[in-house]
């Protein structure tokens, strides 16, 4: 029934594309005129005044150390846990939920938990005391102590947004025929070598989508930090946060969103080209 | 010259199995660690929840429950405003939910059954929606929901939750639509449905459990947002807003219930379409 | 019960002609099967019967009527799909009943019509199951019941028999062949199969390349083929083009010589297998063996004539061995001549 019907597609996802021409194409829009004026007219004032404050070269420099740790840390924990629950035969379905479990957990929650763990009269200070290793309660997360609390910020992240690495990876995984493996294995390969050299380029592509996803995620750090450290660690999206809620100044709150997504374009730019492969080369 | 059997090599039956058993005790342990790692922080997090006011500022702490007292969670549940929260994020998602499968399953049925002229810009903006950071759009938001009034309001927020999850919900839907052949549609068709009959008595009925999955997926994303909720409400808040409002001032324990909240609806949802999900994302189950 | 005209039907899709102006007549009552190798069009022209495609130009008559740009639902049609179709989510007596609800049918009508077909394809006793509890063979018989139960003036059928293993299909084809004779319902069958086309049909339409290249009964195709094409898509084994020179009204191969239609052209001479039998006494046209297949009903022989290569159907108890050559004969009325340039049968001298 196509010909006459030709209308039908551009109807059905006619509601979608005004909603998110309204919702997302206007914002964005908005949100770069917004940081280039200031009074009446185009200004770079607060472009000026994020790049003054105090905090803004701690924000940009602890996001993207963040980033810069966190995120490959990641790519090797899932690749780890994807290769182990492939193997699995039984309790696979199990293991995998358990490990994805932190995909539905909120920023903040993971905060929370990592709390709990983490603070003065919390359960690692508590298993340290046990074990003897220390007199009284350690504060981890105190401002005296920032190399800490990177770390504690930095596991906390791991323990959260692993998972959405770990699925995309694992959907690459089964991808690629078991055939290919076994070929190299009766050519000599050990199993090392049948990783680096067989399926970790044929995962390419999907390495390449999840270290998109998750690096653009990791510039918009936000919660976690805010849980565990309160303003002793600033981000940038805290920083556009207490921009807009706490000084009421919209304008460099768009700066800083700005800044954000044009990070964000820019590595999302490097993955692409960087991990690009080329059709024939795939299964 | 023949060999006998006697004389052939043990090696050949080990190298037969899929790992040695050194291999394999390595693989559980690994596996073990993992999966304690995941579900510790949350233990831990239940625990502050309902280990009574003593148990979060008892020093050392102990791993396992004493004082259990649902105190913390009725008295957290009672303070002013924590109800009203939950009650709005349960709006928010709600409303998420209607929205982001109302836009987007007709979307995703399009690109499926159909190929158009623009189909690939189409997917392309929708995919763009991914690479920017989104809750970010919040702030230039609050001045025009300002002027609109949908500042501080559950629905106000769920338009933005929505923008996050409709992308997921119209991709999903694609392939959802993609596996029902088109061979029962245009046996319908055949056999005296419209199009939209067919659709609603072939289709939907098949697509339903995905349609399900989808749904309490955006449901959860919802849930658990946190940047845009907490900007684009005052008074208003979502629990996640509200939690994050407290966090400096309110005791460990209420933190630590109003984390369980957060935390349990969502592992719950999935749990129970993890199937689904998985489908979805391309990973076959055993 | 309605006739079909289909009127210079042409489908392209985009800059590819699949269907290039085909134009056929099946008479009320009749079962014509459209028969061809994948991608010669048959099953386009199906769903442009069916309207599930719609045709570039030409129309679609059915019963007198123009159904050229109706939808399908409109065509008084039901059809049998390959993959049967049969909707996971509904028993097998509501999926039969399906066409029927649609028409608003009483609920007393429906069970009746329902009962009725599933009678005819022995389905009554899983009317109350769901499809994926059916094997393929009786998914296959819920599709065939489905679409009988609405008692349609046309009934289509895309490839049904195809997905089932080889023993089913000869059951299915001959248990289709008598409840579709007692329904006297007109039907077009689309299929690849010349042995399904051959028992299933009163005529098959050949197709090839977008075009019909011959309709007529499976006998008249059989024996007198008009183009290279049909003569050597029908027959088991396939029939054996030899190419001769014809010159004065004698074409000779060998020592032998066979009266031809045509002088000086360039021909193929068309021989069956099994239109050539054993000389006697080694005259004949020379046929150098390679191999011989034991069938059990025959011998298959496969080699050379003039080296070029062909298949003769033997006795079985003939006694011949491979490297050997022997003499055949042949009745100049049962051998088709082809001209090599056109590729049509030309008719006998």
């Amino acid at each position: 029934m196509p010909a006459r019907t030709s209308w039908i597609p551009y109807a059905l996802i006619a509601p979608s594309v005004i909603f998110l021409g309204a919702l997302f194409l206007v914002p964005l829009v908005q949100t770069i005129w917004l940081s280039f004026s200031a009074g009446d007219g185009f200004s770079l004032e607060n472009y000026q005044r994020m790049a003054g404050d105090l905090n803004f070269s701690l924000a940009v420099r602890n996001t993207f150390l963040l980033t810069l740790v966190v995120v490959p840390l990641q790519v090797v924990l899932a690749l780890a846990m994807a290769t182990m629950v492939t193997k699995l035969d039984r309790g696979r379905d199990l293991a995998l939920w358990v490990l994805t479990i932190p995909l539905g957990i909120s920023d903040l929650a993971a905060g929370l938990a990592w709390l709990a763990l983490l603070q003065n009269t919390g359960y690692l200070n508590s298993a340290l005391y046990a074990l003897g290793l220390i007199q009284g309660p350690v504060g981890w997360l105190s401002q005296e102590t920032p190399w800490a609390l990177f770390f504690a910020i930095v596991l906390a992240e791991l323990w959260r947004a692993t998972a959405i690495v770990l699925v995309i990876l694992i959907a690459g995984l089964q991808l690629i025929p078991k055939e290919f493996s076994e070929a190299a294995e009766i050519f000599g390969a050990k199993p090392w070598t049948r990783f680096m050299r067989i399926t970790l380029p044929l995962l390419k592509p999907s390495l390449q989508s999840a270290l998109i996803l998750r690096t653009v995620l990791a510039f918009e750090v936000f919660a976690v930090v805010y849980a565990l450290g309160g303003r002793n660690f600033p981000v940038l999206a805290g920083e556009a946060y207490v921009w807009q809620n706490d000084n009421q100044n919209y304008g460099v709150a768009a700066a800083y969103a700005v800044l954000i997504m044009a990070i964000s374009l820019a590595a999302t730019a490097v993955y692409l080209r960087v991990l690009r492969t080329r059709p024939e080369q795939l299964p | 010259m023949t060999i006998q059997a006697a004389e052939l090599p043990q090696t050949t039956k080990s190298r037969n199995m899929a790992l040695p058993s050194a291999r394999r005790l390595l693989l559980w342990t690994g596996l073990a660690v993992l999966l304690a790692w995941v579900l510790v922080p949350i233990y831990f997090v239940a625990l502050g929840a309902f280990g009574g006011r003593l148990g979060v500022f008892r020093w050392p702490k102990t791993i396992w429950p004493t004082d259990l007292s649902l105190a913390a969670m009725t008295q957290f549940l009672a303070i002013e405003g924590v109800f009203n929260a939950l009650v709005n994020s349960l709006i928010a998602a709600g409303l998420t939910v209607l929205f982001s499968v109302l836009l987007g399953a007709p979307a995703g049925y399009a690109l499926a059954r159909y190929s158009f002229r623009g189909q690939n810009a189409y997917r392309l903006l929708v995919l763009l929606t991914r690479a920017f950071p989104l809750a970010i759009l919040a702030l230039p938001l609050t001045v025009s929901f300002i002027r609109l009034g949908l500042y501080d309001t559950p629905f106000g927020v769920s338009l933005i939750h929505t923008v996050l999850a409709l992308p997921f919900a119209a991709l999903v839907t694609q392939s959802l639509f993609m596996g029902i052949p088109r061979e029962y549609e245009e046996a319908a068709w055949v056999f005296g449905c419209t199009r939209f009959q067919a659709f609603m008595k072939v289709v939907l009925p098949l697509a339903l459990p995905g349609l399900a999955a989808t749904a309490i997926f955006a449901f959860v994303i919802s849930w658990n947002e946190v940047f845009a909720a907490s900007i684009l409400t005052v008074r208003e808040r979502t629990l996640t807003a509200y939690l994050l409002r407290i966090l400096a001032e309110s005791p460990l324990h209420y933190r630590f219930a109003g984390g369980f909240i957060l935390i349990i609806p969502s592992v719950l949802f999935i749990f129970a379409v993890r199937r689904y999900l998985f489908a979805v994302w391309g990973i076959a189950s055993k | 019960m309605a006739d079909i005209v289909i009127d210079r039907v042409v489908k392209e899709f985009g800059t590819f002609r699949a269907l290039q102006g085909v134009s056929l007549t099946v008479n009320d009552g009749e079962f014509v099967a459209l028969l061809g190798p994948s991608g010669c069009g048959k099953t386009t022209l199906l769903r442009i019967i069916a309207g599930l495609e719609t045709q570039t130009s030409g129309r679609v008559v059915i019963g007198g009527q123009d159904v050229s740009n109706l939808a399908p639902r409109k065509r008084g049609l039901a059809m049998v799909f390959q993959n049967y179709a049969v909707f996971p989510h509904m028993t097998v007596f509501e999926n039969v009943a399906f066409g029927l609800r649609m028409q608003k049918a009483q609920q007393e009508e429906v069970k009746r019509k329902v009962e009725r077909a599933a009678a005819l394809l022995h389905i009554e006793s899983y009317l109350d199951r769901y499809p994926a509890k059916l094997s393929g063979g009786q998914r296959q018989r819920v599709a065939v019941a489905r679409a009988l139960a609405v008692e349609p003036a046309v009934l289509l059928m895309d490839e049904p028999l195809s997905n089932l293993d080889a023993l089913l299909r000869l059951e299915m084809r001959t248990e289709l062949k008598a409840v579709l004779r007692e329904a006297g319902t007109t039907t077009i069958y689309v299929t690849h199969d010349q042995t399904e086309a051959m028992g299933l049909a009163d005529r098959i339409a050949v197709m090839y390349g977008g075009k019909i290249d011959q309709i007529g009964s499976p006998l008249e195709i059989y024996a007198t083929p008009a183009t290279r094409f049909v003569g050597g898509f029908i027959g088991s084994p396939p029939m054996n083009f030899i190419k001769v020179r014809c010159s004065q009204g004698m074409a000779r191969i060998g020592d032998a010589t066979l009266p031809c239609p045509a002088t000086g052209k360039d021909m193929e001479l068309g021989l069956r297998g099994e239109d050539a039998s054993l000389a006697p006494n080694g005259s004949g046209i020379p046929f150098d063996i390679r191999v011989v297949e034991p069938m059990g009903s025959h011998l298959l022989l496969t080699g050379s004539i003039d080296g070029q290569p062909a298949r003769i159907v033997a006795p079985p108890i003939a006694k011949v061995n491979a490297g050997e050559r022997v003499g055949l004969t042949v009745d100049p009325a049962r051998v088709t001549w082809i001209d090599s340039i056109t590729g049509r049968a030309i008719a006998r001298a």
